[in-house]
Protein backbone atom coordinates (compact mmCIF):
# COMPACT_ATOMS: atom_id res chain seq x y z
CA UNK A 1 0.00 0.00 0.00
CA UNK A 2 1.26 3.36 -0.91
CA UNK A 3 1.94 5.86 1.91
CA UNK A 4 -0.93 8.39 1.99
CA UNK A 5 0.01 11.80 0.53
CA UNK A 6 -2.75 13.58 3.37
CA UNK A 7 -4.06 12.23 6.06
CA UNK A 8 -7.30 13.27 8.03
CA UNK A 9 -7.44 10.48 11.18
CA UNK A 10 -10.42 11.07 13.29
CA UNK A 11 -11.14 14.90 12.58
CA UNK A 12 -13.38 16.65 14.74
CA UNK A 13 -13.89 20.51 14.10
CA UNK A 14 -16.15 23.35 16.03
CA UNK A 15 -16.22 27.31 15.40
CA UNK A 16 -18.05 29.51 17.56
CA UNK A 17 -20.72 31.56 16.05
CA UNK A 18 -22.00 34.86 18.09
CA UNK A 19 -24.73 32.34 20.48
CA UNK A 20 -23.63 28.64 19.76
CA UNK A 21 -20.78 26.29 19.15
CA UNK A 22 -21.05 24.50 16.22
CA UNK A 23 -19.70 21.41 15.51
CA UNK A 24 -19.42 21.16 12.00
CA UNK A 25 -17.58 17.70 11.72
CA UNK A 26 -17.02 15.03 13.86
CA UNK A 27 -14.70 12.34 13.75
CA UNK A 28 -13.48 12.12 10.08
CA UNK A 29 -11.41 10.07 8.66
CA UNK A 30 -9.87 9.80 5.17
CA UNK A 31 -6.64 9.62 3.03
CA UNK A 32 -5.67 11.23 -0.37
CA UNK A 33 -2.83 9.12 -2.37
CA UNK A 34 -0.82 11.43 -4.79
CA UNK A 35 -2.31 12.37 -7.83
CA UNK A 36 -6.17 11.48 -6.48
CA UNK A 37 -8.94 13.14 -7.62
CA UNK A 38 -10.58 13.08 -4.41
CA UNK A 39 -13.76 14.32 -4.24
CA UNK A 40 -15.67 15.71 -0.72
CA UNK A 41 -20.03 15.50 -1.25
CA UNK A 42 -22.32 16.26 0.89
CA UNK A 43 -25.07 18.58 1.15
CA UNK A 44 -25.18 22.40 2.71
CA UNK A 45 -23.70 22.37 6.36
CA UNK A 46 -22.05 19.04 5.98
CA UNK A 47 -18.81 20.06 6.77
CA UNK A 48 -17.10 19.84 3.74
CA UNK A 49 -15.90 23.27 2.72
CA UNK A 50 -15.21 23.32 6.59
CA UNK A 51 -12.64 20.32 6.71
CA UNK A 52 -10.98 21.62 3.57
CA UNK A 53 -10.50 25.06 5.53
CA UNK A 54 -8.87 22.79 8.12
CA UNK A 55 -6.58 20.76 5.53
CA UNK A 56 -6.02 24.45 4.28
CA UNK A 57 -4.87 25.34 8.25
CA UNK A 58 -7.00 28.37 8.55
CA UNK A 59 -8.37 26.19 11.22
CA UNK A 60 -7.06 23.66 14.17
CA UNK A 61 -8.90 20.63 14.96
CA UNK A 62 -10.22 19.87 18.27
CA UNK A 63 -9.93 16.11 18.17
CA UNK A 64 -7.94 14.06 15.70
CA UNK A 65 -5.16 15.07 13.29
CA UNK A 66 -4.54 16.47 10.00
CA UNK A 67 -0.48 15.32 8.07
CA UNK A 68 0.41 16.24 4.38
CA UNK A 69 3.34 14.15 3.85
CA UNK A 70 3.82 13.25 7.67
CA UNK A 71 3.77 16.98 8.73
CA UNK A 72 1.31 17.96 10.91
CA UNK A 73 -1.09 20.84 9.03
CA UNK A 74 -1.06 24.12 11.70
CA UNK A 75 -1.15 26.89 9.33
CA UNK A 76 -1.70 27.97 6.05
CA UNK A 77 0.89 27.48 3.47
CA UNK A 78 1.61 27.50 -0.05
CA UNK A 79 2.00 24.11 -0.32
CA UNK A 80 -1.76 23.56 -0.39
CA UNK A 81 -2.84 26.32 -2.57
CA UNK A 82 -6.12 27.05 -2.55
CA UNK A 83 -8.94 27.33 -5.35
CA UNK A 84 -12.08 29.17 -3.98
CA UNK A 85 -15.61 29.44 -5.30
CA UNK A 86 -16.01 33.56 -4.74
CA UNK A 87 -14.92 35.51 -8.37
CA UNK A 88 -13.06 38.03 -6.10
CA UNK A 89 -9.97 35.87 -5.35
CA UNK A 90 -8.03 37.29 -7.65
CA UNK A 91 -6.20 40.28 -6.84
CA UNK A 92 -7.83 42.77 -8.62
CA UNK A 93 -4.66 45.14 -8.71
CA UNK A 94 -2.50 42.65 -10.39
CA UNK A 95 -2.91 41.52 -13.86
CA UNK A 96 -3.74 37.59 -14.70
CA UNK A 97 0.50 37.66 -15.22
CA UNK A 98 1.09 39.06 -12.16
CA UNK A 99 -1.90 37.54 -10.26
CA UNK A 100 -0.59 33.74 -10.79
CA UNK A 101 3.23 34.80 -10.73
CA UNK A 102 2.70 36.80 -6.95
CA UNK A 103 2.62 33.58 -5.13
CA UNK A 104 5.52 32.07 -6.60
CA UNK A 105 7.70 35.15 -5.77
CA UNK A 106 5.92 35.50 -2.07
CA UNK A 107 6.27 32.15 -0.93
CA UNK A 108 10.20 32.29 -1.46
CA UNK A 109 10.11 29.60 -3.88
CA UNK A 110 11.16 31.21 -7.01
CA UNK A 111 13.29 33.55 -8.26
CA UNK A 112 11.72 36.84 -10.20
CA UNK A 113 12.59 35.29 -13.92
CA UNK A 114 11.69 31.62 -13.07
CA UNK A 115 8.21 32.75 -11.87
CA UNK A 116 7.50 34.69 -14.91
CA UNK A 117 8.59 31.60 -16.73
CA UNK A 118 5.88 29.19 -15.42
CA UNK A 119 3.27 31.97 -15.26
CA UNK A 120 3.38 31.71 -18.61
CA UNK A 121 3.69 28.04 -19.10
CA UNK A 122 0.05 27.80 -16.53
CA UNK A 123 -1.39 30.64 -18.60
CA UNK A 124 -1.14 29.02 -21.55
CA UNK A 125 -2.13 26.03 -20.23
CA UNK A 126 -5.59 27.05 -18.97
CA UNK A 127 -5.56 29.05 -22.47
CA UNK A 128 -5.39 32.44 -21.24
CA UNK A 129 -2.11 33.81 -22.76
CA UNK A 130 -4.01 36.27 -24.48
CA UNK A 131 -5.29 37.95 -21.66
CA UNK A 132 -2.01 37.81 -19.51
CA UNK A 133 -2.29 41.66 -19.37
CA UNK A 134 -5.50 41.95 -18.46
CA UNK A 135 -6.59 43.28 -14.88
CA UNK A 136 -9.21 40.42 -13.59
CA UNK A 137 -12.28 43.00 -13.62
CA UNK A 138 -12.25 42.49 -17.20
CA UNK A 139 -12.80 38.48 -17.10
CA UNK A 140 -15.75 36.81 -17.37
CA UNK A 141 -16.03 34.42 -14.34
CA UNK A 142 -15.07 31.31 -15.94
CA UNK A 143 -11.50 32.94 -17.04
CA UNK A 144 -11.44 33.95 -13.45
CA UNK A 145 -11.29 30.49 -12.15
CA UNK A 146 -9.15 29.59 -15.04
CA UNK A 147 -6.96 31.98 -13.46
CA UNK A 148 -7.55 30.84 -10.04
CA UNK A 149 -6.47 27.20 -10.99
CA UNK A 150 -3.81 28.11 -13.21
CA UNK A 151 -2.33 30.04 -9.86
CA UNK A 152 -2.81 27.58 -7.45
CA UNK A 153 -1.23 24.75 -10.49
CA UNK A 154 1.82 27.26 -10.65
CA UNK A 155 2.74 26.64 -7.37
CA UNK A 156 3.11 23.03 -7.71
CA UNK A 157 1.52 22.60 -4.21
CA UNK A 158 1.50 19.15 -3.09
CA UNK A 159 -2.16 19.62 -3.02
CA UNK A 160 -4.36 21.15 -4.62
CA UNK A 161 -7.49 22.49 -2.38
CA UNK A 162 -10.89 23.50 -4.60
CA UNK A 163 -13.62 24.67 -2.79
CA UNK A 164 -16.94 24.29 -4.79
CA UNK A 165 -14.89 26.81 -7.77
CA UNK A 166 -17.10 25.57 -10.68
CA UNK A 167 -20.30 26.43 -8.30
CA UNK A 168 -20.99 30.02 -9.32
CA UNK A 169 -20.58 29.69 -12.76
CA UNK A 170 -23.19 29.27 -15.83
CA UNK A 171 -24.36 25.28 -16.62
CA UNK A 172 -22.40 25.48 -19.55
CA UNK A 173 -18.99 27.03 -18.63
CA UNK A 174 -19.14 24.90 -15.37
CA UNK A 175 -19.43 21.79 -17.78
CA UNK A 176 -16.88 22.93 -19.88
CA UNK A 177 -13.83 23.67 -16.98
CA UNK A 178 -14.93 20.37 -15.22
CA UNK A 179 -13.46 18.95 -18.85
CA UNK A 180 -10.70 21.32 -18.62
CA UNK A 181 -9.49 20.18 -14.94
CA UNK A 182 -9.27 16.76 -16.41
CA UNK A 183 -7.49 17.64 -19.03
CA UNK A 184 -5.32 19.85 -17.21
CA UNK A 185 -5.01 16.48 -14.91
CA UNK A 186 -3.97 14.32 -17.91
CA UNK A 187 -1.48 16.93 -18.41
CA UNK A 188 0.54 16.72 -15.03
CA UNK A 189 -1.20 14.13 -12.41
CA UNK A 190 -1.37 16.91 -9.63
CA UNK A 191 -3.52 15.60 -6.65
CA UNK A 192 -6.61 17.31 -6.05
CA UNK A 193 -8.98 18.22 -3.00
CA UNK A 194 -12.68 18.97 -4.15
CA UNK A 195 -15.57 20.08 -2.28
CA UNK A 196 -18.57 20.04 -4.22
CA UNK A 197 -22.43 19.46 -3.77
CA UNK A 198 -23.27 17.67 -6.96
CA UNK A 199 -23.20 14.67 -7.31
CA UNK A 200 -23.19 14.73 -10.95
CA UNK A 201 -19.94 16.70 -10.70
CA UNK A 202 -18.43 14.67 -7.89
CA UNK A 203 -18.81 11.82 -10.15
CA UNK A 204 -17.86 13.71 -13.14
CA UNK A 205 -13.99 15.04 -11.18
CA UNK A 206 -13.61 12.36 -9.05
CA UNK A 207 -11.53 9.17 -8.68
CA UNK A 208 -12.96 8.85 -5.35
CA UNK A 209 -15.30 10.08 -3.50
CA UNK A 210 -16.21 10.89 0.43
CA UNK A 211 -19.96 11.22 0.77
CA UNK A 212 -20.47 13.22 3.95
CA UNK A 213 -23.84 13.61 5.82
CA UNK A 214 -25.07 16.44 7.41
CA UNK A 215 -25.44 17.95 11.40
CA UNK A 216 -22.39 17.34 12.80
CA UNK A 217 -20.71 16.42 9.74
CA UNK A 218 -19.53 12.65 9.17
CA UNK A 219 -18.54 10.51 6.82
CA UNK A 220 -21.50 7.84 5.32
CA UNK A 221 -19.53 6.46 2.44
CA UNK A 222 -16.06 6.20 0.60
CA UNK A 223 -16.63 5.63 -2.75
CA UNK A 224 -14.49 4.80 -5.97
CA UNK A 225 -16.19 6.62 -9.16
CA UNK A 226 -17.12 5.60 -12.22
CA UNK A 227 -14.21 5.23 -14.94
CA UNK A 228 -13.20 8.69 -16.42
CA UNK A 229 -14.91 7.98 -20.08
CA UNK A 230 -17.84 6.70 -19.01
CA UNK A 231 -19.36 9.66 -16.48
CA UNK A 232 -22.49 10.15 -18.82
CA UNK A 233 -22.99 6.20 -18.84
CA UNK A 234 -25.11 3.60 -17.32
CA UNK A 235 -22.70 3.07 -14.30
CA UNK A 236 -22.38 6.52 -14.02
CA UNK A 237 -26.47 7.20 -13.58
CA UNK A 238 -26.71 4.20 -11.05
CA UNK A 239 -23.56 5.30 -8.62
CA UNK A 240 -25.64 8.51 -8.58
CA UNK A 241 -28.56 7.00 -7.76
CA UNK A 242 -26.79 5.11 -4.96
CA UNK A 243 -25.47 8.56 -3.82
CA UNK A 244 -28.80 9.93 -4.31
CA UNK A 245 -30.48 7.19 -2.55
CA UNK A 246 -28.05 7.58 0.53
CA UNK A 247 -28.52 11.37 1.21
CA UNK A 248 -32.35 10.77 0.68
CA UNK A 249 -32.50 8.41 3.28
CA UNK A 250 -30.73 10.60 5.55
CA UNK A 251 -32.84 13.26 5.22
CA UNK A 252 -35.87 11.65 5.80
CA UNK A 253 -34.59 10.31 9.05
CA UNK A 254 -33.38 13.74 10.22
CA UNK A 255 -37.07 15.33 10.66
CA UNK A 256 -37.98 12.00 13.20
CA UNK A 257 -35.08 12.15 15.25
CA UNK A 258 -36.07 15.73 15.76
CA UNK A 259 -39.45 15.24 16.65
CA UNK B 1 -47.76 17.50 -33.29
CA UNK B 2 -45.59 20.25 -33.97
CA UNK B 3 -45.36 21.48 -37.66
CA UNK B 4 -42.23 23.36 -37.00
CA UNK B 5 -39.35 23.05 -39.06
CA UNK B 6 -35.61 22.76 -37.97
CA UNK B 7 -33.81 26.03 -38.88
CA UNK B 8 -29.98 25.98 -39.72
CA UNK B 9 -28.87 29.53 -40.47
CA UNK B 10 -25.14 30.24 -42.08
CA UNK B 11 -24.39 33.46 -40.62
CA UNK B 12 -23.90 35.88 -43.66
CA UNK B 13 -21.58 38.83 -44.12
CA UNK B 14 -23.25 41.80 -42.41
CA UNK B 15 -21.70 44.19 -45.07
CA UNK B 16 -23.04 42.49 -47.74
CA UNK B 17 -26.84 43.33 -46.13
CA UNK B 18 -26.42 47.33 -45.65
CA UNK B 19 -28.78 47.98 -42.81
CA UNK B 20 -27.72 48.02 -38.88
CA UNK B 21 -26.35 45.07 -38.68
CA UNK B 22 -23.51 46.64 -40.79
CA UNK B 23 -22.37 49.14 -37.49
CA UNK B 24 -19.98 46.66 -35.62
CA UNK B 25 -17.86 48.98 -34.47
CA UNK B 26 -18.23 52.65 -35.55
CA UNK B 27 -16.10 55.91 -34.58
CA UNK B 28 -18.29 58.44 -32.83
CA UNK B 29 -18.73 61.83 -33.75
CA UNK B 30 -16.26 64.79 -33.04
CA UNK B 31 -19.22 66.16 -30.99
CA UNK B 32 -20.42 62.97 -29.25
CA UNK B 33 -16.50 62.46 -28.02
CA UNK B 34 -15.33 65.79 -27.00
CA UNK B 35 -19.11 65.39 -24.86
CA UNK B 36 -17.67 62.63 -23.42
CA UNK B 37 -15.08 64.06 -21.88
CA UNK B 38 -15.62 65.45 -18.38
CA UNK B 39 -12.57 67.81 -18.69
CA UNK B 40 -14.03 69.65 -21.57
CA UNK B 41 -17.88 69.75 -20.10
CA UNK B 42 -15.98 71.01 -16.39
CA UNK B 43 -14.60 73.70 -18.84
CA UNK B 44 -17.13 74.92 -20.02
CA UNK B 45 -18.56 74.79 -16.73
CA UNK B 46 -16.19 77.15 -15.49
CA UNK B 47 -16.16 79.49 -18.48
CA UNK B 48 -19.95 79.65 -17.94
CA UNK B 49 -19.15 80.86 -13.99
CA UNK B 50 -16.79 83.31 -14.99
CA UNK B 51 -18.62 84.96 -17.55
CA UNK B 52 -21.85 84.80 -15.16
CA UNK B 53 -19.21 86.98 -12.98
CA UNK B 54 -18.31 89.25 -14.82
CA UNK B 55 -21.89 90.91 -16.31
CA UNK B 56 -22.77 90.34 -12.42
CA UNK B 57 -20.13 92.80 -11.40
CA UNK B 58 -20.27 94.97 -14.15
CA UNK B 59 -24.05 95.70 -13.77
CA UNK B 60 -23.16 96.16 -9.98
CA UNK B 61 -20.31 98.73 -10.46
CA UNK B 62 -18.93 98.38 -7.13
CA UNK B 63 -15.37 97.02 -7.42
CA UNK B 64 -14.99 98.15 -3.29
CA UNK B 65 -17.63 94.93 -2.89
CA UNK B 66 -17.52 93.24 -5.67
CA UNK B 67 -14.60 93.64 -8.26
CA UNK B 68 -15.07 92.04 -12.09
CA UNK B 69 -13.69 88.45 -13.29
CA UNK B 70 -10.84 90.49 -15.34
CA UNK B 71 -10.06 92.87 -12.38
CA UNK B 72 -10.05 89.59 -10.57
CA UNK B 73 -8.00 88.15 -13.06
CA UNK B 74 -5.44 91.50 -13.71
CA UNK B 75 -4.94 91.03 -10.01
CA UNK B 76 -3.84 87.68 -9.95
CA UNK B 77 -1.56 88.18 -12.85
CA UNK B 78 -0.14 90.98 -10.83
CA UNK B 79 0.07 89.20 -7.47
CA UNK B 80 2.10 86.49 -9.04
CA UNK B 81 4.27 88.54 -11.13
CA UNK B 82 5.16 91.45 -8.32
CA UNK B 83 3.38 90.85 -5.22
CA UNK B 84 4.88 87.40 -4.19
CA UNK B 85 1.51 85.39 -4.48
CA UNK B 86 3.33 82.11 -5.39
CA UNK B 87 5.50 82.94 -2.08
CA UNK B 88 2.79 82.69 -0.15
CA UNK B 89 1.09 80.19 -1.70
CA UNK B 90 4.31 77.85 -1.58
CA UNK B 91 4.80 78.95 1.74
CA UNK B 92 1.02 77.56 2.82
CA UNK B 93 1.62 74.13 1.01
CA UNK B 94 4.53 73.51 2.86
CA UNK B 95 3.74 73.88 6.05
CA UNK B 96 0.13 71.58 4.72
CA UNK B 97 2.85 68.89 3.65
CA UNK B 98 4.48 68.69 6.57
CA UNK B 99 0.98 68.64 8.72
CA UNK B 100 -0.21 65.96 5.65
CA UNK B 101 2.93 63.93 5.94
CA UNK B 102 2.71 63.66 10.12
CA UNK B 103 -0.72 63.06 10.29
CA UNK B 104 -0.25 60.25 8.02
CA UNK B 105 2.42 58.93 9.62
CA UNK B 106 0.24 58.79 13.03
CA UNK B 107 -2.72 57.42 11.10
CA UNK B 108 -0.70 54.52 10.01
CA UNK B 109 0.24 53.95 13.62
CA UNK B 110 -2.63 53.86 14.97
CA UNK B 111 -4.42 51.78 12.22
CA UNK B 112 -1.35 49.38 12.76
CA UNK B 113 -2.52 49.16 16.36
CA UNK B 114 -5.81 48.90 15.26
CA UNK B 115 -5.73 45.95 13.46
CA UNK B 116 -3.28 44.16 15.49
CA UNK B 117 -5.24 43.54 18.34
CA UNK B 118 -9.12 44.12 19.45
CA UNK B 119 -8.07 46.79 22.09
CA UNK B 120 -6.29 48.84 19.59
CA UNK B 121 -8.87 48.80 17.49
CA UNK B 122 -11.84 50.13 20.10
CA UNK B 123 -8.72 52.92 21.09
CA UNK B 124 -8.84 53.94 17.62
CA UNK B 125 -12.60 53.84 17.35
CA UNK B 126 -12.75 55.87 20.73
CA UNK B 127 -10.71 59.04 19.73
CA UNK B 128 -12.02 59.15 16.31
CA UNK B 129 -15.57 59.35 17.75
CA UNK B 130 -14.30 61.84 20.24
CA UNK B 131 -12.12 63.80 17.83
CA UNK B 132 -13.49 63.76 14.34
CA UNK B 133 -16.51 66.06 14.99
CA UNK B 134 -14.10 68.58 16.71
CA UNK B 135 -13.20 71.19 14.21
CA UNK B 136 -9.35 71.48 13.58
CA UNK B 137 -9.74 75.11 13.50
CA UNK B 138 -11.10 74.73 17.29
CA UNK B 139 -8.11 73.89 18.91
CA UNK B 140 -6.10 76.92 17.12
CA UNK B 141 -6.51 78.76 20.75
CA UNK B 142 -5.29 75.70 22.92
CA UNK B 143 -2.50 75.10 20.33
CA UNK B 144 -1.59 79.19 20.12
CA UNK B 145 -0.88 78.56 23.97
CA UNK B 146 0.75 75.31 23.49
CA UNK B 147 3.29 76.02 20.53
CA UNK B 148 3.15 79.82 20.31
CA UNK B 149 2.61 82.14 17.22
CA UNK B 150 4.02 80.26 14.55
CA UNK B 151 4.18 76.84 12.49
CA UNK B 152 4.22 74.59 15.01
CA UNK B 153 0.13 75.34 15.72
CA UNK B 154 -0.61 75.34 12.58
CA UNK B 155 0.68 72.14 11.66
CA UNK B 156 -0.81 70.61 15.31
CA UNK B 157 -4.13 71.82 13.86
CA UNK B 158 -3.26 70.30 10.11
CA UNK B 159 -2.30 66.74 12.09
CA UNK B 160 -5.60 66.87 13.81
CA UNK B 161 -7.44 67.60 10.81
CA UNK B 162 -5.87 64.73 8.64
CA UNK B 163 -5.27 62.24 11.45
CA UNK B 164 -8.89 61.02 12.04
CA UNK B 165 -10.25 61.00 8.55
CA UNK B 166 -7.60 59.11 7.38
CA UNK B 167 -7.14 56.63 10.28
CA UNK B 168 -10.81 55.97 10.15
CA UNK B 169 -11.15 55.05 6.41
CA UNK B 170 -7.80 53.04 6.73
CA UNK B 171 -9.53 50.99 9.29
CA UNK B 172 -12.22 50.64 7.96
CA UNK B 173 -11.09 49.84 4.24
CA UNK B 174 -8.97 47.07 6.22
CA UNK B 175 -12.16 45.51 7.59
CA UNK B 176 -14.29 45.01 4.46
CA UNK B 177 -10.94 43.39 2.34
CA UNK B 178 -13.57 40.06 2.10
CA UNK B 179 -12.54 37.35 3.90
CA UNK B 180 -11.75 34.96 0.39
CA UNK B 181 -8.84 37.79 -0.15
CA UNK B 182 -7.49 37.52 2.96
CA UNK B 183 -7.55 33.80 2.98
CA UNK B 184 -5.80 34.27 -0.24
CA UNK B 185 -3.39 36.23 1.50
CA UNK B 186 -2.07 34.01 4.51
CA UNK B 187 -2.55 30.74 1.76
CA UNK B 188 0.13 32.61 -0.13
CA UNK B 189 1.97 32.55 3.59
CA UNK B 190 2.38 36.14 3.84
CA UNK B 191 2.46 37.14 7.49
CA UNK B 192 2.81 40.55 9.79
CA UNK B 193 3.80 43.81 7.91
CA UNK B 194 4.11 42.14 4.24
CA UNK B 195 0.49 41.01 4.69
CA UNK B 196 -0.68 44.25 5.58
CA UNK B 197 2.18 45.99 2.82
CA UNK B 198 1.32 43.20 0.07
CA UNK B 199 -2.39 42.59 0.84
CA UNK B 200 -4.62 44.73 3.06
CA UNK B 201 -3.19 47.93 2.05
CA UNK B 202 -3.98 47.16 -1.68
CA UNK B 203 -7.12 45.63 -0.90
CA UNK B 204 -8.27 48.94 0.88
CA UNK B 205 -7.29 50.98 -1.46
CA UNK B 206 -10.29 52.92 -2.45
CA UNK B 207 -11.08 53.65 0.76
CA UNK B 208 -7.35 54.57 1.73
CA UNK B 209 -7.37 56.80 -0.87
CA UNK B 210 -11.20 58.25 0.18
CA UNK B 211 -9.85 59.28 3.39
CA UNK B 212 -6.83 60.89 2.28
CA UNK B 213 -8.78 62.71 -0.23
CA UNK B 214 -10.84 63.61 2.73
CA UNK B 215 -7.85 64.58 4.97
CA UNK B 216 -6.49 66.73 2.28
CA UNK B 217 -9.77 69.05 2.00
CA UNK B 218 -10.13 69.37 5.29
CA UNK B 219 -6.01 70.38 5.61
CA UNK B 220 -6.63 72.63 2.92
CA UNK B 221 -9.69 74.26 4.58
CA UNK B 222 -8.20 74.41 8.41
CA UNK B 223 -5.11 75.90 6.94
CA UNK B 224 -6.74 78.65 4.95
CA UNK B 225 -8.91 79.05 8.35
CA UNK B 226 -6.01 79.25 10.64
CA UNK B 227 -3.52 81.76 8.99
CA UNK B 228 -6.28 83.71 8.40
CA UNK B 229 -5.89 84.30 12.57
CA UNK B 230 -2.53 84.89 12.27
CA UNK B 231 -0.51 84.50 9.49
CA UNK B 232 2.85 85.96 10.73
CA UNK B 233 6.01 84.06 11.05
CA UNK B 234 9.51 86.20 11.11
CA UNK B 235 7.47 88.62 8.70
CA UNK B 236 6.08 86.37 5.99
CA UNK B 237 2.57 84.11 5.68
CA UNK B 238 0.46 82.72 3.60
CA UNK B 239 -2.36 82.35 1.20
CA UNK B 240 -4.74 83.52 4.19
CA UNK B 241 -2.80 85.78 5.64
CA UNK B 242 -2.36 87.49 1.94
CA UNK B 243 -6.22 87.59 1.56
CA UNK B 244 -6.41 88.73 5.36
CA UNK B 245 -3.61 91.91 4.87
CA UNK B 246 -4.96 93.03 1.33
CA UNK B 247 -8.62 93.21 2.93
CA UNK B 248 -6.82 95.56 5.74
CA UNK B 249 -5.67 97.87 2.49
CA UNK B 250 -9.39 97.46 0.84
CA UNK B 251 -7.01 95.46 -2.06
CA UNK B 252 -10.64 94.05 -3.06
CA UNK B 253 -9.23 92.23 -6.28
CA UNK B 254 -6.40 91.22 -4.51
CA UNK B 255 -8.80 89.34 -1.82
CA UNK B 256 -10.45 87.75 -4.79
CA UNK B 257 -6.93 87.11 -6.46
CA UNK B 258 -5.91 85.47 -2.82
CA UNK B 259 -9.47 83.85 -3.18
CA UNK B 260 -9.01 82.53 -6.48
CA UNK B 261 -5.72 80.97 -5.54
CA UNK B 262 -7.12 78.78 -2.83
CA UNK B 263 -9.83 77.27 -5.05
CA UNK B 264 -7.40 76.94 -7.73
CA UNK B 265 -4.97 74.90 -6.27
CA UNK B 266 -7.58 73.12 -3.73
CA UNK B 267 -8.90 72.04 -8.02
CA UNK B 268 -5.36 71.06 -9.09
CA UNK B 269 -4.77 68.42 -6.17
CA UNK B 270 -8.28 67.26 -6.47
CA UNK B 271 -8.49 67.26 -9.73
CA UNK B 272 -5.59 66.24 -11.02
CA UNK B 273 -3.22 64.52 -8.38
CA UNK B 274 -5.79 62.82 -6.99
CA UNK B 275 -7.35 62.24 -10.05
CA UNK B 276 -4.56 60.97 -11.39
CA UNK B 277 -3.67 58.33 -8.50
CA UNK B 278 -7.31 57.22 -9.14
CA UNK B 279 -7.08 56.34 -12.76
CA UNK B 280 -3.88 55.06 -12.45
CA UNK B 281 -4.93 52.92 -9.12
CA UNK B 282 -8.27 51.53 -8.37
CA UNK B 283 -10.37 52.75 -11.70
CA UNK B 284 -7.47 50.58 -13.63
CA UNK B 285 -7.82 47.99 -11.24
CA UNK B 286 -12.06 47.85 -11.48
CA UNK B 287 -12.11 48.66 -7.93
CA UNK B 288 -14.34 52.05 -8.51
CA UNK B 289 -16.08 52.56 -11.47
Amino acid sequence: MEQPLLEVRGVTLQYKTLEYLVTATYRVDFSVLRSDRFVLLGPSGCGKSTLLKAVGGYMQPVEGEITLKGRRVDRPGPDRMMVFQEFDQLLPWKTVRENVMFPLVASGKFGKADAQVRAAHYIEKVRLSKFADNYPHTLSGGMKQRVAIARGMAMEPDILLMDEPFAALDALTRSKMQEELLQLWDDTKFTVLFVTHSIGEAIRIGNRILLMSPHPGQVRAELDSVARESWAGVEAKELENRIHAMLFSESVEEPVANV
Amino acid sequence: MSERKERLVTPQSAAASGDLGTVVEKPLSLWERLYGRSVLRKIAVLIFLAVLWEVYARWLDNPLLFPTFSATVEAFYDGIMTGGLPGRAWYSLRILVTGYAIGIACAALLTAAAISSRLGADFLDTLTSMFNPLPAIALLPLALIWFGLGQGSLVFVLVHSVLWAVALNTHSGFLSVSNTLRMVGRNYGLTGPSYVVRLLIPAAFPSILTGLKIGWAFAWRTLIAAELVFGVSSGSGGLGWFIYENKNQLEIPSVFAGLFSVILIGLFVENVIFRNIELRTIRRWGMQS
